[in-house]
This record gives structure tokens, C-alpha cells and sequence, in this order.
């Protein structure tokens, strides 16, 4: 009796300091998606719900539609070009003997240690010096300039000594470089490939600081949230926030189905 | 006169200032089972890695049936390779990787079909052609790496320990096979491993390398019985080396005065040489017969039983030698017991270097 009741009191602490934990990280969201169905018109307690009055308010919301737009462009494009850029990288370096290839490799990982705040900033003097408007190309540089150390590093870390073998067995089967980068590399990183594209995707998606000050005109979902905040609270931005949070989680539930379903079977 | 399957002229290789080869000169015959045998860190991967056009020598030439392929890449050149993991292409089924040279070579498709299904029955797993690489045993790989380099009937097909991953049943029993399969198909076969009892039971042809370079070259046999230098008399199964000098030299009739005493053999060395002589454990006798000279008598220092025979270390009296020796297989023997050996001085192979 008593070795089964000391495991269950030493578990005690152990329960509560998870609950305050993740009752920490998710009370914020959980009162978020909860009060984007309030049926009154400010979103605080008591709930009188549940009501999808916001999120038809949302839908029906021209410019918040026309955000939603920019953001998934953007969200897919800078994620494409990132995941195409990091993966040549990640293949020069692991692949070739570089000049400075340790230098080469630490400026390309460089940027995940900077804040956003800054990268903004500097992306803002670049484009003016440069004379190019703000636009969503812009954004979809700036995300490409945070996504594409991600998508290097996650690639690198999956090219290793047994993989430039197979690579090395297709040149000796008669393969060119194109075909092998094409017919083997590409489909052997595919589940790395994919990490990086679906996680550059989430980083996009949800991602104000750069995109705020790197856009004007055409603005992605988090600016345009930014601007209705700006006008007070009401359930329609818990509406929208809830929205983008939803399709966060699928995207990261999507990637780890792919990815993780894939290495163990 | 036919050309040679691959000449290496004059071959050596530098990484910086390391040398991993050294005046490689080497001959091998089309249709010959080669063996490059050595330690690690021998040369022996280096000389397949430049055969194979994954390496660049920094000097000499390759020639492959006749051809200069020396500054070839791999994908030109008439080479396939079985890598030693393998190296099987994971997300493609095992046709579509037996079949990837062809595609490679534009083969028509109904070719490609018959030519990987042949491929795949030769080394027994045709019923797997729609299966993936993980669902395949070691041994199974090893086949579908055998299958997809062959497939393409490469004038040589290197073999960079392919069986090193394989446990020791295993490995005979694929030994036997890769054997089989090159007498019917005839092509030539560069076998690298480390494994001397492997590459006596398949080589037709071994080449011995140490320290980048080539000790020895020969037929298995030859090779083991009468070898061409201490390396390759220690390297080359058990023997007792007994170190010795020249004390008296008439053409072909020498005589070597040893710790173990003086013998007289055939070989040619010049007066006062220091030489050796390789006496294998199972030309130990503990009996007089024949042509047998007496070495003295010793005592039993250890001794194990190995199915065929007892392998004992006995330490002959009045010195600090230990030899090595076989004794029949029902011949008890224990630690501490007297035994008095003979040798014939035929089976003794004298080695200046």
C-alpha cells in the first residue's frame, strides 16, 4: 500500500505544476476561441453564446477577405522560395568542398538570432535606399529572409554521410547531376523538404512585425487584425484570431502527419 | 590478344601531404575474380574509389579495356559499384532501383522490364520486385545492390566490402553466391575487404596492399603458400615467423642459421642477409616423418579447439620463442605438456623483405 501511494503523492505536484503550465500557454487562446462566439457585443464574461454572428461578420468583411488573400500568397510563396533556396544551400555545403564553408554556412544561419524587430528595420532602410515600393513582394522578401535559415538548417541536418552515398550509387548508375538532384535527393529530403515548407508556412502566416512595416497598401492578415484592434475590442477580432489560430494548428498537424507518419512506418 | 579488363599505370594518390597510394601498377584480366585485400588505411577502397572515377589520382593512369578513363566521371565510365552500406535509393521499390541504370542509359521500357526482371531472378528475389528497400532483410539488400549494379553488364563491377555488414553465415553463404554468379556472368569482379579467409574463398586473383602500396599479387594459393614478404606471411591467415640470417649461399642451395637452429633450404639470398622464414602452424608436426628436421621440444602454453584441429601456443624450452601450431583434431592436448616438433624445411619459405 504504501509504495503504491507514495508514487501517487510525489505525482501530485507533478499534475498541478502541468495544469498551471499549460493552463498558462492555453487560457489566453481557450478564452480567445471561446468569446469569438459571444453573442452580445463585447467580448468579456459573462459568455452568452454561442453565436457564429463573428465569424460571418468576418467573412463578409471585404478587406479582412482581401488580407486572408495576401497572407496565403505570401504565406506560400516566401515558403517555397525559402525551402528552394535552403535546400540548394543545405546541398552545396553538405555536398562540396567550399572556400570559408564554415563562415558561408554561420551567415546563413545568422539571421535566426536576430530579432524580427530588427530585420524589419533594416529591410525598411534597404527597400528605401533602393527606391522599391512597399508592397506584399516586400513582405514576401522579408519572410523569406526569416524562413530561409529554417529551411537551411532543417535540410542541412538531414544530409548526411549515407545520403551523399546513394547520391554517389546514382552517378554510378549513369545519373547526371540534374537527374540525381531530381530523381534522388529531391524525393529522399522530400520529408525534411516538407518540415521546412509547412513550418516556413506557419512562421508566414501569423508573422506582424516584418509585414507591417514592409507593406503598405496590400496588407497580410496580422496587420489588418493590428488595425482593428486599434478601434477597440469586439468578438470579430476574437473571430478572425481565432481563425488564423485554427489554421496554425491544422498546418502543424498536417506536416507532422506527413512527416512523422512517414518515418515510422 | 585480348586487352586487359583494367590497367592502373604508375598510380598514386596524395590527400595533402598524406600518401594513400604509391607506384600501383596493376594488370587484371577480363573475366577475373580480383581481390584487393589489406588493413584499413591499406589503399586498397582508395584504388576502387579511383576506379570507380569517385577519386582523381595525382598521378598515373587507368585504363579500362584499353580505354583512358582517368579523367572519366563515374556516370561515363563502363564501372558499377556495390556499396558496402548498400546505398539502395529508400523511396523507390526494388525494380524501380535494379532498373535505374537502365533508365539512365535511355534502354527502351519493355527492355528495362525483362533485363531487371532477369536481373532480380539471378539473385533469387524476383517475387520482391514490388516491394521497398525496408521490407527487405541485410542479406536481401545485398542481392537488390548485386542485382542493380549487374543489370547494366558493366565491363568491371566493384565490390567495396559488400559483406561487412553481414553476420558470419550469412557472409559465407553470399561468398559463395557472388562466386557463382560471376563464373556465369564473366564479368570482371574488384573485390575490396579486408577478410583474408574471404578473399582466399572467392579471388581467383589476390592483391595484397599495405601502406598504399601492393606487397603481393597472386593466385590464393599461391599467395598463402608461398608468400612474398613478412606482411603478406602475417597478413595471410596464421604463421610463425622465424627470423634469421644467411650463413652460407650456393646458387639456389641456401643455408639459415634461426634461434630455432640451422636449415637448409632452396631460395636465393645473398650471404649474411637478414631474412625470415614463414613456418605455418599446421607444418608443425610432433612427429618425425619424412624429411623432417627436429626444432625442439616445447611446452604446451595454451590450446583451443576449433572443430577442424586444436590450435596450441607452445614455448619452446631454453628460449623465449612461442610458435604456433595445429594438432589433430582428437589429439587431447592440455597446458603444460612436452611436445617435440619437426618441420620439413620445404614447407619453410624464406622472405628477404
Amino acid at each position: 500500500m504504501i509504495h503504491r501511494a507514495l508514487p501517487a503523492l510525489r505525482a501530485a505536484p507533478v499534475w498541478i505544476y502541468v495544469i498551471l503550465i499549460y493552463g498558462f500557454i492555453f487560457l489566453p487562446v481557450g478564452v480567445l476561441v471561446l468569446f469569438s462566439f459571444q453573442g452580445s457585443r463585447v467580448p468579456v464574461p459573462p459568455f452568452n453564446g454561442p453565436s457564429l454572428q463573428w465569424y460571418e461578420a468576418v467573412f463578409t468583411d471585404e478587406r479582412m477577405m482581401d488580407a486572408l488573400t495576401n497572407s496565403v500568397i505570401v504565406a506560400l510563396a516566401s515558403s517555397l522560395v525559402s525551402v528552394v533556396l535552403g535546400f540548394l544551400a543545405a546541398y552545396a555545403l553538405a555536398r562540396h568542398r567550399l572556400p570559408f564553408a564554415r563562415v558561408l554556412q554561420g551567415f546563413l544561419t545568422a539571421p535566426l538570432t536576430v530579432s524580427y524587430l530588427i530585420i524589419a528595420m533594416g529591410l525598411l532602410i534597404t527597400f528605401n535606399q533602393l527606391g522599391v515600393p512597399k508592397s506584399l513582394l516586400t513582405v514576401g522578401i522579408g519572410h523569406v529572409v526569416i524562413n530561409l535559415p529554417l529551411c537551411f538548417a532543417i535540410v542541412y541536418s538531414q544530409m548526411g554521410a549515407h545520403q551523399a552515398n546513394i547520391e554517389r550509387a546514382a552517378r554510378d548508375l549513369g545519373a547526371r547531376e540534374w537527374q540525381v538532384l531530381a530523381l534522388v535527393t529531391v524525393p529522399m529530403m522530400w520529408p525534411a523538404l516538407f518540415a521546412g515548407f509547412f513550418l516556413s508556412v506557419t512562421f508566414s502566416w501569423d508573422e506582424f512585425i516584418i509585414a507591417f512595416m514592409v507593406s503598405r497598401f496590400e496588407v497580410t492578415l496580422p496587420v489588418e487584425i493590428w488595425s482593428m484592434l486599434r478601434t477597440g475590442l469586439n468578438p470579430k477580432t476574437n473571430a478572425v484570431g481565432s481563425f488564423v489560430f485554427l489554421i496554425s494548428v491544422a498546418t502543424v498537424l498536417l506536416l507532422d502527419f506527413v512527416v512523422f507518419r512517414r518515418k515510422k512506418t | 590478344m585480348t586487352l586487359p579488363a583494367v590497367e592502373f599505370r604508375d598510380i598514386a594518390m596524395r590527400f595533402g601531404g598524406k600518401v594513400a597510394l604509391q607506384g600501383i601498377n596493376l594488370t587484371i584480366e577480363a573475366g577475373s575474380f580480383v581481390v584487393l585485400l589489406g588493413p584499413s588505411g591499406g589503399g586498397k577502397t582508395t584504388l576502387l574509389n579511383i576506379l570507380g572515377g569517385f577519386l582523381d589520382p595525382t598521378e598515373g593512369r587507368v585504363f579500362i579495356d584499353g580505354r583512358d578513363v582517368t579523367r572519366m566521371p563515374p556516370a561515363k565510365r563502363p564501372t558499377t559499384t556495390v556499396f558496402q552500406d548498400y546505398a539502395l535509393f529508400p523511396h523507390m521499390s526494388i525494380a524501380a532501383n535494379v532498373a535505374f541504370g537502365l533508365k539512365m542509359r535511355r534502354v527502351a521500357k519493355d527492355q528495362q522490364r525483362i533485363r531487371t526482371e532477369r536481373a532480380l531472378d539471378m539473385v533469387g528475389l524476383g517475387h520482391t520486385a514490388a516491394r521497398r528497400i525496408h521490407e527487405l532483410s541485410g542479406g536481401q539488400r545485398q542481392r537488390i545492390a548485386l542485382a542493380r549494379a549487374l543489370v547494366v553488364e558493366p565491363s568491371v563491377l566493384l565490390l567495396d566490402e559488400p559483406l561487412g555488414a553481414l553476420d558470419l553465415k550469412l557472409r559465407r553463404q553470399m561468398q559463395e553466391e557472388l562466386k557463382l554468379i560471376q563464373k556465369r556472368v564473366g564479368t570482371t569482379f574488384v573485390h575490396v575487404t579486408h577478410d583474408q579467409e574471404e578473399a582466399m574463398a572467392i579471388g581467383d586473383v589476390i592483391v595484397v596492399m599495405n601502406d598504399g602500396f601492393i606487397e603481393d599479387i597472386g593466385s590464393p594459393e599461391r599467395v598463402y603458400l608461398q608468400p612474398s614478404s613478412r606482411f603478406t606471411a602475417n597478413f595471410m591467415g596464421d604463421n610463425n615467423l622465424i627470423e634469421g640470417s644467411i650463413t652460407d649461399a650456393a646458387g639456389e642451395r641456401i643455408h639459415v642459421e634461426t634461434t630455432f637452429g640451422g636449415f637448409s633450404l632452396t631460395g636465393k639470398a645473398d650471404k649474411g642477409a637478414k631474412v625470415a622464414l614463414s613456418l605455418r602452424p599446421e607444418h608443425l608436426h610432433p612427429d618425425a616423418a619424412g624429411e623432417r628436421a627436429k626444432i625442439g621440444t616445447a611446452k604446451v602454453v595454451e590450446s583451443g579447439f576449433f572443430g577442424t584441429h586444436h590450435q596450441c601456443m607452445a614455448k619452446l624450452d631454453g628460449s623465449d620463442n612461442t610458435v604456433k601450431l595445429r594438432l589433430p583434431q582428437k589429439q587431447m592436448i592440455r597446458p603444460g605438456e612436452a611436445l617435440t616438433l619437426y618441420a620439413d624445411p620445404a614447407d619453410m619459405v624464406l622472405l628477404t623483405r
